[in-house]
């Protein structure tokens, strides 16, 4: 499971980072949003996976049963996404507005300009 | 002491609040809008105070025991940089005044800028690195909006490039935090010290250099430095003020916490690395300024260039080199604010920004030129001036680490620094203005005091500093101090635990 979920990380970093690199605005974002993704997937995989043993107490229990699943990068994820989704529609909004204002649709031709 | 910690994070938030209930009633925005940031500098000085007598204060947030819940930390490192930052807050806010227009006021400009120092003062107390990313985003958001705001087209490209990088930096920075937790299994800044000490070394450099990577995007470090110049000069002059001031340099405060109090057991290797970058910083910073044409672009080249002698103290890791950083960094900030807020007006005063474009400066403003030259000189290091004394520390220090190339490199530096200043001096403040030029405008009074108020203040500031250069030594070197011996912080944060 730890290789499969490593390899599908890598997966979507490459991908991602090969969305970054193209001159289209919009697969900017897709690359913005695939590598959001793969980082959620690394903090969750770098924690450590442990299967079918949710962090939850028992009834009647004081304490948790050993072994469980680890909380914490989950609420990190859910932290993470959070953000990452907020600023994803930040940046859809000012690319739109940007390349709207501009009227063009490729980052070779967002020339230097001097006011 | 705990609501003296809580509050530079909870004044920003409360003022950003009630001033959107005002969004259109302009008069009562600015008001809030002042007082909001005159109180946070009080509360500033209080913590500053307490810090310096009481040695580091701690809050755990909900009661929750260290190393479980989010510790806000208060040492003195964070309490100089929350009083800088609320120093600048305070300048900006009040210089908006007559710089903003009445469109950005109603869009939430003033609310902006509070939620930008919560983010920043936020990143400067935490003592829990997730929560620094957090914080880093509060942030980043804020700046993204404020940098954006307006609309103009040279804003868009700006925004476009600065929000790109900046998001980069920040998946680089969550991805470091996820390993560094699969790594160790806390994220508590005093806990990781133990934890780190007792992981692989090679895994804990790896770490390091994607933690250098992600800070170094933020604070503009060769080679990651280029989004810079491509942006600040784009917003209004309030809005890269109040950037060149604090944004870089919450990177800077965030690489010198982290290789202080968690990346330092291999500091031959780790800390050699920032000692390159610091030099090659330097100097690709001040020859990329030398090159250029628009005020505000040589600013931003001088802020990229400075940046290399704030993490040159880091990289030499001794007591005498990390005083001076510190010392480098109270110096710049103000320095460089003054600068850019010295642009604002000779945009208004002269209609544009571009050097072949001006001149005559230093008949139609006087003080203007009085205020820049001595703020230039500082930032170049001329004796007696404040940034004299920064270079002097750490160019001693790095002598006595028998390093004398980045000595040589420091003191060069400083001089191209004069050789860029002095361009901009000969152009726009003596050159006579080009032929069939608009007539210049003059300010009005009314205009004039939030103008030069906080220039003259924060140019008092820049000398008083250069006179006291004593006393700031002092603070920076027990600031130093502080930062080099991790076991006090790690104690209280954890209490008296083994």
């Amino acid at each position: 499971m730890n290789v499969l979920l490593a390899i599908v990380t890598g997966g979507l970093f490459g991908a991602g980072v090969f969305m970054l690199l193209r001159r289209n605005p919009f697969r900017l974002i897709v690359g913005l949003a695939l590598l959001a993704n793969a980082i959620n997937l690394l903090i969750f995989t770098a924690a450590g996976l442990t299967r079918a043993r949710p962090p939850l107490i028992p009834t009647g229990a004081e304490i948790p049963p050993e072994n469980m699943a680890d909380p914490l990068p989950q609420a990190l994820i859910l932290t993470a996404i959070v953000i990452s989704f907020g600023l994803l529609a930040f940046t859809i909004v000012l690319f739109s507005r940007t390349f709207e204002t501009l009227k063009v649709n490729d980052f070779a031709e967002m020339k230097e300009r001097d006011e | 002491m705990k609501p003296l910690l809580i509050l530079p994070i909870l004044l920003p938030l409360g003022f950003a609040a009630l001033s959107l209930f005002f969004l259109h009633m302009r008069r009562v925005q600015r008001l809030l809008s002042v007082v909001g940031m005159t109180s946070l500098l009080v509360a500033a000085l209080f913590l500053l105070q307490f810090v310096w007598r009481q040695g580091i204060g701690v809050v755990q947030i909900g009661d929750w025991p260290a190393p479980f819940g989010i510790s806000l930390v208060a040492d003195l490192f964070s309490a100089i940089m929350i009083v800088l930052a609320a120093l600048m807050g305070l300048s900006v806010s009040i210089y908006s005044l007559a710089d903003i227009d009445a469109p950005r006021e109603g869009a939430g400009y003033h609310p902006l800028l509070h939620f930008l120092l919560m983010g920043v003062c936020g990143a400067f107390l935490t003592g829990d690195i997730f929560n620094l990313y957090v914080w880093f985003e509060v942030m980043l958001m804020a700046s993204f909006a404020l940098m954006a705001l307006g609309g103009r087209r040279l804003q868009l490209e700006g925004s476009v490039k600065y929000v790109i990088l900046s998001l980069i930096a920040s998946s680089l920075f969550l991805s470091a935090v996820g390993i560094l937790y699969g790594l160790t299994g806390t994220l508590n800044m005093a806990d990781l010290v133990g934890r780190l000490s007792a992981s692989p070394v090679h895994l804990v450099n790896t770490l390091a250099v994607l933690f250098l990577i992600a800070f170094g995007i933020k604070s503009a470090l060769f080679p990651l430095f280029f989004w810079l110049p491509a942006s600040y000069h784009t917003p209004p002059v309030p809005v890269s003020a109040l950037f060149a001031g604090l944004l870089t340099k919450v990177g800077i405060y965030a690489l010198i916490r982290v290789f202080t109090l968690l990346f330092n057991q291999e500091a031959g290797y780790t800390h050699s690395l920032i000692l390159i970058v610091s030099g090659l910083t330097m100097i690709t910073g001040i020859l990329g300024a030398v090159a250029q044409n628009d005020f505000r672009r040589i600013l931003s080249f001088n802020i990229i260039s400075h940046s290399g002698y704030m993490i040159m103290g880091l990289g030499l890791f001794t007591p005498l080199a990390l005083a001076g950083s510190v010392f480098y960094i109270i110096h710049h900030i103000i320095v460089i604010t003054t600068l850019f807020l010295v642009s604002g007006v000779v945009r208004r005063l002269q209609g544009s920004l571009q050097l072949p474009e001006m001149g005559g400066l230093y008949a139609q403003a006087p003080w203007l030129s009085l205020i820049f030259l001595v703020a230039a000189f500082s930032l170049a290091g001329v004796p007696p001036l404040s940034g004299f004394w920064g270079k002097l520390i750490l160019v001693q220090a790095s002598l006595s680490a028998e390093n004398y190339l980045i000595a040589a490199t420091a003191l060069m530096v400083g001089l191209l620094t004069l050789y860029s200043m002095s361009i901009v001096w000969g152009k726009a403040f003596w050159g006579t203005p080009p032929d069939g030029k608009a007539p210049v405008r003059i300010l009005t009074i009314r205009e004039s005091v939030p103008y030069y108020l906080p220039m003259a203040v924060l140019v008092l500031l820049t000398i008083g500093i250069s006179v006291a250069a004593g006393p700031v030594l002092t603070l920076s070197t027990r600031t130093a101090d502080q930062l080099l011996d991790p076991t006090a912080y790690v104690r209280a944060v954890l209490g008296e635990k083994p």
